[in-house]
């Protein structure tokens, strides 16, 4: 294969794979901000508190970090559980969601990043898998097993939560709420316990999709961050509240950023991210798959 | 010139796979008096949000005082003298009543009548004493009682001097005496020449206040005439009682 | 008090205030001074798009930057006059706040939130690749060795040009406040759809607030690159310029000209001290914590307490 093409391929490999994992990240931000309208900020923060964590048990225990997350989640939920309190008492009830609600989740993100930074510092972290090193290849191609088993559980994880929406009971209420919190509540159903249990969901998720990121690469408290673009992209491009949605505009952002990474420098990709998302905004707000 | 201040043609809009207007026509003479009603979820509150601009209707024209105001925001359509209020009071909490009204009055009123941006406060003041809230023009909005946010939403309206007012169930879950105290208002207005549609599930104050009334049911016009005949009409029992 | 008197008032206090300053020897005052007075022209240029308007935007760092770079550019191309480099940096940001205002002030304030976030990130890609200005390694500024108007020391003269367009910017926002466009700021921050349906047009109004907004906060970044000699990216587009412009008229009071400086000299003074006892990591910690703390606890801030209070008070005193 001519060493271009090889490069093409490797590019388009790399960002699907990524693309998965980005799914990952963002699935959150799709329920919390898609379909209850809350708008979580502080998402990326919770991603990297859970790569951190993962980060720890690795370190001592020498545990893969991603079945350390999974096992961990319901402490993720927990904490998800207690935020949406907090919000809900202090903001939803009032009805200040918007600015008060923007500064508060602000206020998390930031005190999460910086007290990471007290804690361990800003020097990069990364964990010690039993795969990272290892990588597969198919003739010129490369698939590196740090990038394909996140992927794997990655694309797992968000057709799992779209199946548990769709076919589940309480899935189904959390589509619900979604869509006529009003109407719910005049059936009977008890909205803001549906509406935390989702929150909780999308913090849960991000929790796991922070043992994804550390596998995939060093992490440092700045790279929150760098995700809230990102993630607000891919939910934006794909259109919100659809998990479908969120997994295609994950794997065009990661195609995206892939594609500059390899022909325009690694030095360009933040831009990516949060360039298509105000693109979107400015352009086409409705997302790729508009309504 | 004989033409109806508020022309509403073929008027269509849709939400996805949802047609809440179809092909609606309605008309309004200056200063007439005219009754909306129909069951809940009929499409009258999307129709009044596609007259004052709020939604863009997706088929036909809605023209007033003769010029098609299809393109125009809601804010151009407020300066051209069209007032609306909403179900439930949307009042600038952080304002007090008095200021609620200088909004109207600086923002709508002003570009039309031209008055001097000092006299906004007299002017408020005039029309609070109009709807009987003059003692309560220094409290918070956000702090006042039900009936009084009512009554300030339709001050509010007037404030911005419209030629057409369209009162969203203002009457809704109101007593007798309250509802006599908003019918009251809504008639002065009719001796300053301004017309009113009155959306309504209260049926006697429609008939009593209205002139003419209109029908809506699921999207379309059923009837449209004077208020004993539209009573009186088989479709439009049906279309009540058949609920 | 008119538009007029506040002008001439607060000019003469800037002027005292410099005057003032030329018997204190201590050169370590002007540099705290300088950073407090840049905190309070932040937070009245957020707080206008921010408290009156009630649209969040979380990208100060954007706006200050576009004033610090294009000083940089300034000073490497033509060397102008600093006045000439203050107006074209508050310019630049006023059109920044204008382009952006534009193309996503249509949505929900929501999304120009998010929006202004992507700004900083795509603005410090920019800068960080762009040589001219010094990209990632910086640029220096030399400050001229002549002092202007015979002021004791270079640092002075930075001082008292904050304390001008500090005193600029309270005039600006103050008149705002309390003009027709202000109440009808103050509309669109109470029920943006109402305030449409009441003749507000929303969309100019909320363009001249991101205009204003951004080009104040871009005046208090012109004299930055003086100040240090030295610009690099991540100084320009520091964090804390978001966040603190955020909790200090969160802290003083969103509704007033006056809680926005009041927050700013308040948090300003003790993070200079925290600066020194402590790490300026911990400096930012306590900022998202009184952040945090004040949006859930006291969301109108000082000010708020202050006339809640004094309303209590009355209602009493007419009670009672």
């Amino acid at each position: 294969m001519e060493p271009e093409t090889a490069l093409l391929f490797n590019a388009i490999i790399a960002g699907l794979l990524l693309g998965g994992f980005y799914a990952a990240v963002s699935v959150g931000v799709s329920i919390s901000f898609g379909m209850l309208d809350v708008v979580n900020i502080a998402h990326p923060a919770f991603v990297i508190l859970g790569s951190y964590i993962a980060y720890i048990v690795n370190d001592r225990m020498g545990f893969d970090p991603i079945v350390v997350s999974i096992v961990l989640s319901p402490l993720f939920f927990l904490l998800g559980s207690l935020l949406y309190r907090v919000y809900y008492i202090c903001f939803e009830k009032r009805g200040q969601e918007s600015l008060r609600g923007l500064a508060f989740f602000f206020g998390i993100l930031f005190i999460t990043e910086v007290a990471l930074v007290l804690i361990f510092g800003v020097d990069y972290r990364f964990v010690q898998t039993a795969y990272s090193e290892t990588t597969l290849r198919l003739g010129a191609i490369d698939f590196p097993m740090r990038l394909v088993v996140p992927f794997l559980v990655s694309v797992t994880m968000v057709v799992g939560i779209q199946l548990f929406l769709t076919h589940t009971f309480f899935g189904r209420a959390v589509l619900a709420v979604a869509q006529d919190t009003l109407a719910l509540r005049l059936m009977g159903v008890n909205t803001f316990r549906v509406k935390e249990f989702a929150f909780a969901l999308s913090i849960a998720t991000a929790g796991v999709a922070g043992a994804f990121l550390i596998v995939i690469q060093p992490v440092q408290p700045a790279i929150g961050r760098e995700y809230i673009g990102l993630v607000f992209a891919v939910c934006v491009l794909g259109g919100m509240g659809s998990i479908w949605g969120t997994l295609l505009g994950a794997l065009v952002l990661g195609l995206a950023e892939s594609f500059t990474s390899t022909f325009f420098g690694p030095s360009w990709a933040p831009a990516v991210s949060f360039g298509l998302l105000l693109a979107t905004l400015a352009f086409k707000p409705s997302g790729l798959l508009g309504r | 010139m004989n033409q109806p201040l508020l022309q509403v043609s073929g008027v269509s809009k849709r939400f996805g796979g949802f047609t809440a207007l179809d092909h609606v026509d309605l008309h309004v003479w200056p200063g007439e008096r005219l009754g909306l009603i129909g069951p809940n979820g009929s499409g009258k509150s999307t129709l009044v949000n596609c007259i004052s601009g709020t939604l863009r209707n997706e088929e036909g024209q809605i023209r007033f005082e003769g010029r098609d105001i299809g393109n125009e925001r809601a804010h151009r359509r407020a300066r051209l003298g069209l007032a609306r209020t909403f179900q439930i009071p949307r009042p600038f909490s952080s304002m007090t009543v008095l200021d609620n009204l200088r909004i109207p009055l600086l923002y709508a009123a002003r570009r039309r009548l031209g008055f001097a941006a000092s006299h906004a406060g007299d002017e408020a003041l005039q029309i609070l004493e109009q709807v009987g809230l003059r003692d309560k023009a220094e409290v918070l909005s956000g702090r006042l009682t039900q009936i009084d946010m009512r009554k300030l939403e339709l001050a509010r309206a007037m404030a911005a001097k419209p030629r057409l007012l369209i009162s969203d169930e203002a009457l809704a879950g109101l007593s007798t005496s309250e509802v006599n105290d908003i019918l009251g208002l809504l008639s002065e207005l009719k001796a300053h020449g301004v017309a009113v549609i009155m959306i309504e599930h209260h049926m006697r104050a429609v008939m009593k206040f209205c002139e003419r009334i209109a029908v809506l049911v699921a999207g379309r016009k059923i009837a449209d005439g004077e208020p004993q005949a539209v009573a009186t009409d088989i479709e439009v029992v049906t279309a009540y009682l058949g609920q | 008090m008119s538009n007029r008197t506040f002008a001439a008032a607060a000019f003469a206090f800037g002027l005292a205030l410099v005057y003032g300053s030329g018997f204190i020897g201590n050169e370590y005052f002007f540099s705290a001074a300088y950073t407090v007075l840049q905190f309070v022209i932040l937070a009245t240029a957020w707080n206008i798009l921010g408290g009156y308007t009630g649209y969040v935007n979380f990208g100060s760092a954007a706006f200050f930057a576009t004033g610090a770079y294009s000083s940089v550019f300034l000073y490497k191309a033509l060397q102008p006059p600093l006045l000439v480099m203050i107006a074209t940096g508050t310019l630049a940001a006023g059109l920044l706040g204008l382009v952006v205002g534009y193309l996503t002030l249509r949505m929900r304030g929501v999304f120009f939130a998010i929006a202004t976030l992507a700004l900083s990130v795509v603005l410090y890609t920019f800068v960080v690749n762009w040589d001219y200005v010094g990209g990632a390694r910086g640029a220096y500024i030399l400050q001229p060795h002549e002092v202007p108007f015979g002021l004791s020391s270079y640092i002075h003269f930075l001082y008292s040009a904050m304390v001008l367009m500090t005193v600029a910017a309270l005039i600006i926002a103050r008149a705002i406040e309390r003009s027709t466009i202000g109440r009808g700021l103050a509309a669109i921050r109470d029920d943006e759809l109402a305030a449409e349906c009441s003749g507000v047009p929303t969309l100019r109004l909320k363009i001249f607030s991101a205009t204003v907004s951004g080009a104040l906060m871009g005046m208090a970044g012109t004299t930055f690159p003086y100040y240090l000699s030295y610009v690099e990216p991540s100084a320009a587009f520091n964090l804390s310029y978001a966040v603190n412009s955020i909790a200090m008229p969160l802290i003083g009071g969103m509704l007033s000209w006056l809680g926005p400086v009041l927050g700013a000299v308040l948090l300003g003074t003790a993070l200079q001290v925290v600066q020194i006892t402590v790490s300026s990591a911990w400096n930012l910690l306590i900022v998202g914590v009184l952040l945090v703390v004040f949006v859930t606890l006291a969301p109108n801030g000082i000010m708020g307490w202050v006339s809640a209070w004094r309303h209590r008070a009355a209602r009493l005193e007419r009670t009672g």
